[in-house]
C-alpha cells in the first residue's frame, strides 16, 4: 500500500470508529401504530432526544395495539426484544416475572409526584413508568339530568346503588333513549376487566384475593360478588344496557348521537364528546355500590427489556420523556391524564377549572389498580368471559364458581406465580 | 424395483423437491410431534418455571366426565317440593362438586347436560364443559355442513354444466365468494346479521311487510351457530362446485346419448348415468369438506368470539384461546392431539364406508 492510501485508510477508519462509538443505537417498540396523534408526539420525543445528546440514538418501531402483546411475546421467545418497550400496566407483572423486563434504572426522585397508577411496581421494584394515566367516568349531559330530575353526584357524595338504579329505570320508562346506560359491551378485551372490575370491587368482591394472590375463592364467588353478578345480569334483563352484541359503531357514536343517556366511558373518548356538547357535558364519578366508589388505573408504561445491553441509555431516554412538556403534549393530544400536577397546569383540559380536571381528582382518590400479579393475564380473560356469560343469562353462582376454578387452576399450574 | 428408480435416476427431482419437503418437515411435521410431546408436560408459553412431565393430566383435565343422580328436595312430610311453575326442586350442584368429601371424584366438575329420570334428575358432569361444548358444536357443524354443502355444490355444478351462452358468467359468480378472504367475508356477514339494522333483518322485514320481528342472529345462542353455518356454506360452495364440475365432465357423453335413445327421464339419467360416474369425486369431496369443517376457526374468532353462552365454541378456537390467549401451550397441544385423533377416526370410517367393493 502506498503511503497516501495508508493515511487515507487510517483517517477513514478512525472517523468511522469515532462515529460508531459516538452514537449507540437503541431500539424501541411502541404500540401506537395507526394512531396519528400518538405517533406524532412519540416521534417528536424520539427526535428531540436524539438531537439533545450524542451518545444514544433511539430508533422507533410502531406496532398496532391489537397485536402488540403477541409480538413482544414472540420476540421474547426468539430472544429479539428491543431495548426500550412499552407495556400495559396490568400486564407488566407477567412480563417482569417471565424475565422480559429489568428494574428501571432511573432516578426515583423524578417520579416522586407521579400519580400512583402510572408507576409499575412488582416485587418491590419499579419496572415501568407511564407518561399518562387513564380514568373512566359516567359521561352524561346536564340537560338530561335536569330533564329527569336526577341529582348530580359529586366526589364526596356519589350515587348509591339504589339511586343509580332508580335513575336508570326512570330514564328507561320515558322511552326517549334506545338504552339509558351504555357500558361499552362492544369493546371486548381488556376493557371488560378495566371498566367493570371496579364495580365488582365497589360491591366488595375482587378478581383474586389480594392478600395471598393464590386463589380467587371468596373474592370472585363470595356473597358480594354474587350480589354484583345478579345486579349485572338484571341490567341486561331489564333492557337498561345494550348487551354483548352491541355494534362497535354504536359504542363509539351512540352517546353523541343521542341513543344513550349515560355512557361509562374513558377519558380518551372524552374529547369527542366535549367537542359535541361543550359545557353541557358532565363527567361524573362512579357510583358507590357499598364499599366506596372505585375506578380503574394504569395504562401504557415504558420499561427496559431484560436483554438490553444499554440499560443506562434506555433509562436516559425514559427520563428525557418524563419532562412536563411531553406529558402535557400527550394529554392535549389524546386526552389522557397527565401524571403530575405541574404537567396538568400546562394542558388545556386538566388545568385548574379545565373541563376534564375532575378526572385528575378521580384518579387520585378513587383509582385502584387491577390485581398486581403475573396471573392477571389469564384472570382477565376468565373474568371477561364470566361477565359476558352472566350478561347473556347464565346462572350467576355457577359462572363465578367456574371462573374461580379456572383462575385457581392456572395459579396452581404456575406454582403461585412467584408470590 | 420402484425404490431404486425413485431414488437413483431421480436425483434432480429430489434436489428440487428438497426445499419444499424441508419446509413442510419443519413447519408441519415437527410441530405435529411437538404437540404430542408437549401435551404430556405442563409447558407454558412463557414462564420462568421449568417444564415438568405430567403424564395424562392434561387429557384427564379436558375429558373428565362424571354422572350424578339428584333426588328431589323433600319437605318434612316426605312430599316433593315444587316451585311456582310446578317444576321439581333439586339441591344445588355446588353442594356436591365443591369441597364435598363424599364426592371427591366430582370435585371441580360442572354440569354439562341433564335429564329427568322419573322423579330424579340425572346430571352429566364434565371437568371442562367449554371443551365438551366445543366438541359437540364442531361435530354438529360438520354433520350439517358436509352434506348440505356437498349437495348444494352438486346442484350448482349440474346447473352450470350445460352448454348455454354466458354460462361462464354464472361459473364466475358462484366461484367468487371462495376467492374472498374468510376474514373479510366474516366481517361483512357480521353487518348483515346485525340485530338492529342488519341487511338480513331489513330484507325479511320488507318481504313480510313488517310482520317479521328483527332477530339478533349472532347474539342469540339458538341462532348463532346456524347463522355461521349458512355463511360458511355460502363461502365455500363454489370451490366444491368446481370439483363436481370436473367430475361431471369426465362422464362420457356417449352414455348420455345412449340414455337419451333409451328414453330415460331426467331423474333416471341422473341416478343411473351421472351419479355412478361421480362416485370417486363424491368420496373426495366428502373427505375434504369434513376436514375443512373441523378446522372451523376464523369465522368464530371474527364474528362471535366463542359465541353467546358457548354456543359457537369450536375445537380449534379453544386450542388457540388456551394455547396463546391463556398461555397454556400444553393445553392447546392436548386439544390439537384430540382433534387429530377425532379427524383421523372419522376419515378412516368414511374411507371404510366408501371403499371399492370388488
Amino acid at each position: 500500500m502506498t503511503r497516501t492510501n495508508l493515511m487515507a485508510g487510517t483517517i477513514l477508519a478512525s472517523a468511522l470508529a469515532t462515529g460508531a462509538a459516538a452514537q449507540t443505537e437503541l431500539s424501541m417498540w411502541y404500540h401506537g401504530a395507526g394512531n396519528e396523534v400518538e405517533s406524532e408526539i412519540i416521534n417528536r420525543i424520539v427526535g428531540d432526544f436524539n438531537e439533545s445528546q450524542d451518545e444514544w440514538e433511539v430508533s422507533l418501531q410502531s406496532f398496532p395495539q391489537g397485536s402488540y402483546n403477541d409480538s413482544v411475546i414472540a420476540a421474547a421467545l426468539a430472544g429479539n426484544l428491543p431495548d426500550i418497550l412499552d407495556v400495559d400496566g396490568p400486564v407488566m407483572p407477567n412480563w417482569a416475572w417471565s424475565g422480559y423486563l429489568q428494574p428501571l434504572p432511573i432516578d426515583e426522585s423524578l417520579i416522586e409526584n407521579f400519580l400512583p397508577g402510572t408507576k409499575g411496581e412488582w416485587n418491590g421494584e419499579l419496572y415501568s413508568i407511564g407518561l399518562w394515566d387513564a380514568a373512566v367516568a359516567m359521561v352524561t349531559r346536564q340537560s338530561y339530568l335536569d330533564q329527569f330530575d336526577i341529582r348530580v353526584p359529586t366526589l364526596e357524595e356519589p350515587w348509591t346503588l339504589e339511586e343509580f338504579d332508580a335513575a336508570l329505570v326512570k330514564i328507561k320508562e320515558s322511552g326517549e333513549f334506545a338504552y339509558p346506560l351504555d357500558l361499552g359491551m362492544a369493546w371486548t378485551g381488556e376493557w371488560y376487566p378495566y371498566a367493570f372490575s371496579p364495580f365488582l370491587q365497589s360491591f366488595g368482591g375482587d378478581i383474586v384475593d389480594r392478600e395471598t394472590y393464590s386463589t380467587a375463592e371468596g373474592a370472585l364467588n363470595g356473597d358480594a360478588a354474587v350480589e354484583f353478578g345478579e345486579w349485572w345480569q338484571s341490567l341486561f334483563e331489564r333492557d337498561l344496557v345494550p348487551g354483548t352484541s352491541q355494534d362497535p359503531a354504536d359504542r363509539d357514536n351512540g352517546f353523541v348521537e343521542g341513543k344513550y343517556a349515560i355512557s361509562w366511558n374513558g377519558n380518551w373518548a372524552a374529547l369527542n364528546i366535549l367537542n359535541e356538547y361543550g359545557d353541557d357535558t358532565l363527567f361524573l364519578p362512579a357510583p358507590d355500590f357499598g364499599n366506596g366508589p372505585v375506578i380503574g388505573a394504569a395504562s401504557w408504561q415504558f420499561g427496559v427489556s431484560a436483554t438490553s445491553e444499554h440499560p443506562e441509555g434506555a433509562a436516559a431516554f425514559i427520563e428525557f420523556a418524563l419532562q412536563d412538556e411531553y406529558l402535557a403534549a400527550f394529554s392535549n393530544g389524546i386526552g389522557l391524564i397527565p401524571p403530575t400536577e405541574s404537567a396538568a397546569e400546562m394542558t388545556e383540559n386538566y388545568k385548574e377549572g379545565g373541563p376534564m380536571a375532575v378526572f385528575y381528582e378521580l384518579s387520585e382518590s378513587q383509582a385502584k389498580l387491577r390485581p398486581v400479579s403475573p396471573g392477571y393475564v389469564v384472570a382477565a380473560k376468565v373474568f371477561e368471559k364470566a361477565l359476558a356469560d352472566i350478561a347473556n343469562g347464565a346462572d350467576v353462582q355457577d359462572t363465578l364458581d367456574a371462573a374461580v376454578d379456572e383462575i385457581d387452576a392456572d395459579i396452581e399450574r404456575n406454582q403461585g406465580y412467584g408470590h | 424395483m420402484s425404490r431404486s428408480r425413485l431414488t437413483q435416476s431421480n436425483r434432480a427431482g429430489w434436489t428440487m423437491a428438497l426445499p419444499g419437503f424441508g419446509l413442510i418437515a419443519v413447519f408441519i411435521i415437527l410441530p405435529f410431534f411437538f404437540a404430542f410431546g408437549l401435551s404430556f408436560t405442563n409447558q407454558r408459553l412463557i414462564s420462568p418455571n421449568p417444564t415438568e412431565w405430567v403424564g395424562f393430566d392434561n387429557y384427564r383435565q379436558l375429558m373428565g366426565v362424571g354422572v350424578l343422580t339428584l333426588e328431589p328436595e323433600r319437605d318434612d312430610a316426605g312430599a316433593v317440593i315444587r316451585d311456582e311453575d310446578g317444576a321439581i326442586e333439586y339441591p344445588r350442584l355446588r353442594g356436591f362438586t365443591r369441597g364435598n368429601p363424599d364426592y371427591a371424584h366430582l370435585d371441580g366438575m360442572r354440569e354439562w347436560t341433564s335429564w329427568q329420570w322419573g322423579e330424579d334428575r340425572v346430571v352429566l358432569l364434565a371437568r371442562d364443559v367449554v371443551f365438551m361444548k366445543a366438541v359437540v358444536n364442531t361435530l354438529t357443524f360438520v354433520a350439517v355442513v358436509a352434506p348440505v354443502q356437498a349437495g348444494l355444490a352438486l346442484v350448482l355444478a349440474l346447473l352450470i354444466n350445460q352448454r348455454l351462452r354466458g354460462i361462464n358468467v354464472f361459473r364466475t359468480i358462484y366461484f367468487m365468494p371462495v376467492v374472498v378472504s374468510i376474514v373479510v367475508v366474516s366481517l361483512l356477514w357480521r353487518f348483515i346479521y346485525d340485530g338492529n339494522d342488519g341487511l338480513l333483518n331489513n330484507l325479511l322485514s320488507a318481504i313480510t311487510f313488517g310482520a317479521f320481528e328483527p332477530v339478533d342472529w349472532l347474539g342469540n345462542p339458538d341462532t348463532a351457530l346456524p347463522a355461521i353455518m349458512a355463511m360458511s356454506i355460502w363461502q365455500a360452495v363454489g370451490f366444491h362446485m368446481v370439483i363436481w364440475l370436473a367430475g361431471l365432465q369426465t362422464i362420457s357423453p356417449t352414455l348420455y346419448e345412449a340414455a337419451e335413445i333409451e328414453g330415460t327421464s331426467r331423474w333416471q339419467t341422473f341416478r343411473y348415468v351421472t351419479w355412478p360416474g361421480l362416485r370417486n369425486t363424491a368420496v373426495l369431496i366428502l373427505i375434504v369438506i369434513t376436514m375443512q369443517a373441523f378446522a372451523l376457526f376464523a369465522q368464530i374468532d371474527v364474528m362471535t368470539g366463542g359465541g353467546p353462552l358457548d354456543s359457537t365454541q369450536t375445537i380449534v378456537f379453544q386450542a388457540v384461546e388456551r394455547g396463546y390467549g391463556k398461555q397454556d401451550i400444553s393445553g392447546g397441544s392436548t386439544i390439537s392431539v384430540l382433534l387429530f385423533l377425532l379427524v383421523l377416526t372419522i376419515s378412516l370410517i368414511q374411507r371404510y364406508l366408501t371403499r371399492e367393493r370388488n
